[in-house]
């Protein structure tokens, strides 16, 4: 059962279908959001763009869900999909290795060159023991989502899912449809 | 019960699984020195596959050896790939990711998504199935299989094809150097010189079916369990706290006195392998042989959670223990049973164990003929 459901895209952002008001688009959408519903994480501006809207999606669900009080919990998985991977991350640490004049690859940028740290991020803010994970497919597909993610509750401690797609090209163009899914 | 039906490794070291087995029983190992390879400053020892060797036009080396990784499994077998009722999991981290160089013109550069790499193999083989492509740093290859026992559980499909391959480029050997996270030498897992891990090129298969009875010599996998650190993005936990909470969840009821042993990670980093002791002995299963099949293979990425799985399989249906290149003297602070030497073993069952970036870790519980 879906509890609770957050959409976000360059220019417009909604919680369980309600648009929030958005001064800003792109990257700068991402950092006003911050500001506005987070503020109390820095860690955000070390992030690539895909860990940036998947946590802010992340803390937009959560705060729609209520009563944050970060106990550490096992019941609860993080599972995302997308089609770009950890492109945005790639290409950028691609650039610092392209040309051997000037090589000078950094690990805070190739950390972020797997798709499934912004999984990590979210369990680490919030405390979560239990499951993550990231798949890939080529083409966004609602039912093989909703599928794989019912198939998770097959692992007896796993009681919700923060899941859905978390996807980014570039750090101007991104797209989150994430929900909180309850074991019915 | 989800029952394996049949596997394949490709690597340095052979091109089926019982060469790959042989090769690691007699103490082989694919690990050499290159110096100047791609462009890279600085020189790193790796276990890299003769790329000559599968030059292909239209496909990748990934794809390429994946589709014979593949191909090889399904020989003997009469599944029909195309069917609808068959599944592609493809396990990879980077994929063809080689394709971002802007020197690189040989193919296609959307091949650099890893959903259309798949695509290139489901298409090859003729399956129309959307391939699911798990993507979850060096934990994949047992993800994969936990992905594959699940839908196999919800009888969406008959067989599901996992496949795990990585292929070593400057972009991730250089990304590993910058963590100052590679040995200048052969790895030394759990060894008290370990200084870093090696690189390596693979591709593995494992093909699963479900079955509601199973004979004293299939292969069954039993539990899976993926649990996170929720620590930090690069390091481990110090506690090994979500390698503990993964092998307690797949060990389940059952005691360290039926597993035959541990295949750990043992990527030969100093955290990495002091933190898989910690959380061996905060389950209790100190007194299981531990092995890391690292010293032979280098870190094979998206494929080492199947082609360590498949050698451990193989290595219990001999009634062995493979042995742990490159250990010499424990240097982990919590005991762990570790040899450098191969053991005999009668016991049935043995627990795969993972873990990487992001945090994440996984386990798996294997026993042949299922648990008693």
């Amino acid at each position: 059962m879906i509890k609770h459901q957050v959409n976000i895209l360059p220019n417009e952002v909604k919680v369980d279908g309600k648009a929030l008001k958005v001064k800003s688009c792109g990257s700068t959408m991402l950092t006003d959001l911050y500001r506005e519903y987070v503020g109390d994480y820095p860690k955000f501006f070390k992030m690539d763009t895909l860990s940036k809207v998947g946590f802010i999606a992340s803390e937009l669900l959560l705060n729609a869900e209520g009563d944050r009080n970060f106990e550490p919990r096992e019941d609860r998985a993080v599972i995302f999909f997308n089609r770009n991977a950890s492109l945005q991350a790639d290409t950028h640490y691609q650039s610092t290795i392209q040309n051997p004049e000037n090589f000078f690859p950094s690990p805070a940028a190739f950390v972020y060159t797997l798709p499934n740290i912004v999984t990590g991020e979210i369990a680490i803010r919030n405390k979560y023991f239990g499951e993550t994970s990231f798949m890939v497919i080529d083409d966004f597909d609602e039912k093989i989502i909703r599928k794989n993610l019912e198939n998770a509750f097959q692992d007896p401690v796993t009681k919700s899912i923060i899941g859905g797609w978390v996807d980014c090209s570039d750090e101007e163009h991104f797209e989150a449809d994430i929900f909180l899914m309850e074991n019915d | 019960m989800i029952v394996c039906v049949s596997h394949n490794i490709i690597s340095p070291l052979g091109s089926t699984s019982a060469e790959n087995y042989a090769a690691v029983k007699s103490g082989k190992s694919a690990l050499r020195k290159y110096d100047g390879l791609w462009g890279l400053p600085e020189p790193f020892v790796a276990s890299l596959i003769d790329r000559k060797s599968y030059e292909d036009d239209r496909y990748t080396i990934d794809e390429r050896i994946v589709i014979d990784s593949v191909s090889k499994a399904l020989e003997g077998t009469d599944i029909d790939i195309k069917s609808e009722k068959v599944l592609f999991i493809i396990s990879t981290t980077k994929g063809n990711v080689f394709l971002l160089d802007e020197n690189e013109h040989g193919y296609p550069k959307e091949r650099v998504r890893l959903g259309m790499m798949a695509r290139q193999i489901t298409k090859h083989f003729g399956n129309s199935n959307e391939p699911i492509v798990v993507s979850n740093a060096c934990i994949s290859g047992v993800c994969a299989q936990i992905e594959a026992m699940r839908y196999l559980e919800s009888g969406d499909y008959d067989y599901v094809i996992v496949s795990g391959v990585d292929v070593q480029s400057a972009f991730i050997v250089s990304g590993f150097q910058s963590f100052k996270a590679l040995s200048p030498d052969e790895c030394k897992p759990f060894d008290a010189n370990r200084c870093g891990l090696n690189l390596g090129d693979a591709a593995a298969t494992i093909i699963y079916t479900r079955k509601d009875e199973v004979d004293e010599n299939e292969w069954v996998a039993c539990r899976g369990a993926i649990r996170n650190d929720a620590n930090h993005i690069s390091g481990p936990s110090r506690v090994g706290e979500g390698s503990y909470r993964a092998l307690r969840a797949v060990l389940g009821d059952n005691k360290a006195s039926e597993l035959a042993f541990i295949n750990a990670h043992g990527t030969a980093t100093p955290y990495n392998d002091e933190m898989e002791s910690i959380a061996i002995e905060r389950v209790g299963l100190s007194s299981v042989p531990v092995n890391s099949l690292k010293g032979y293979y280098g870190h094979t990425m998206g494929a080492a959670g199947v082609l360590e799985t498949i050698l451990s399989m193989q290595a219990v249906d001999d009634h062995n223990i493979l042995a742990t290149r490159g250990f010499d003297t424990l240097g982990v602070t919590h005991h762990l049973e570790v040899s450098n030497q191969n053991r005999s073993t009668e016991k049935r069952a043995f627990i795969k164990l993972l873990s990487g970036f992001g945090g994440c870790n996984a386990a798996l519980l294997m026993a042949k003929g299922g648990l008693q």
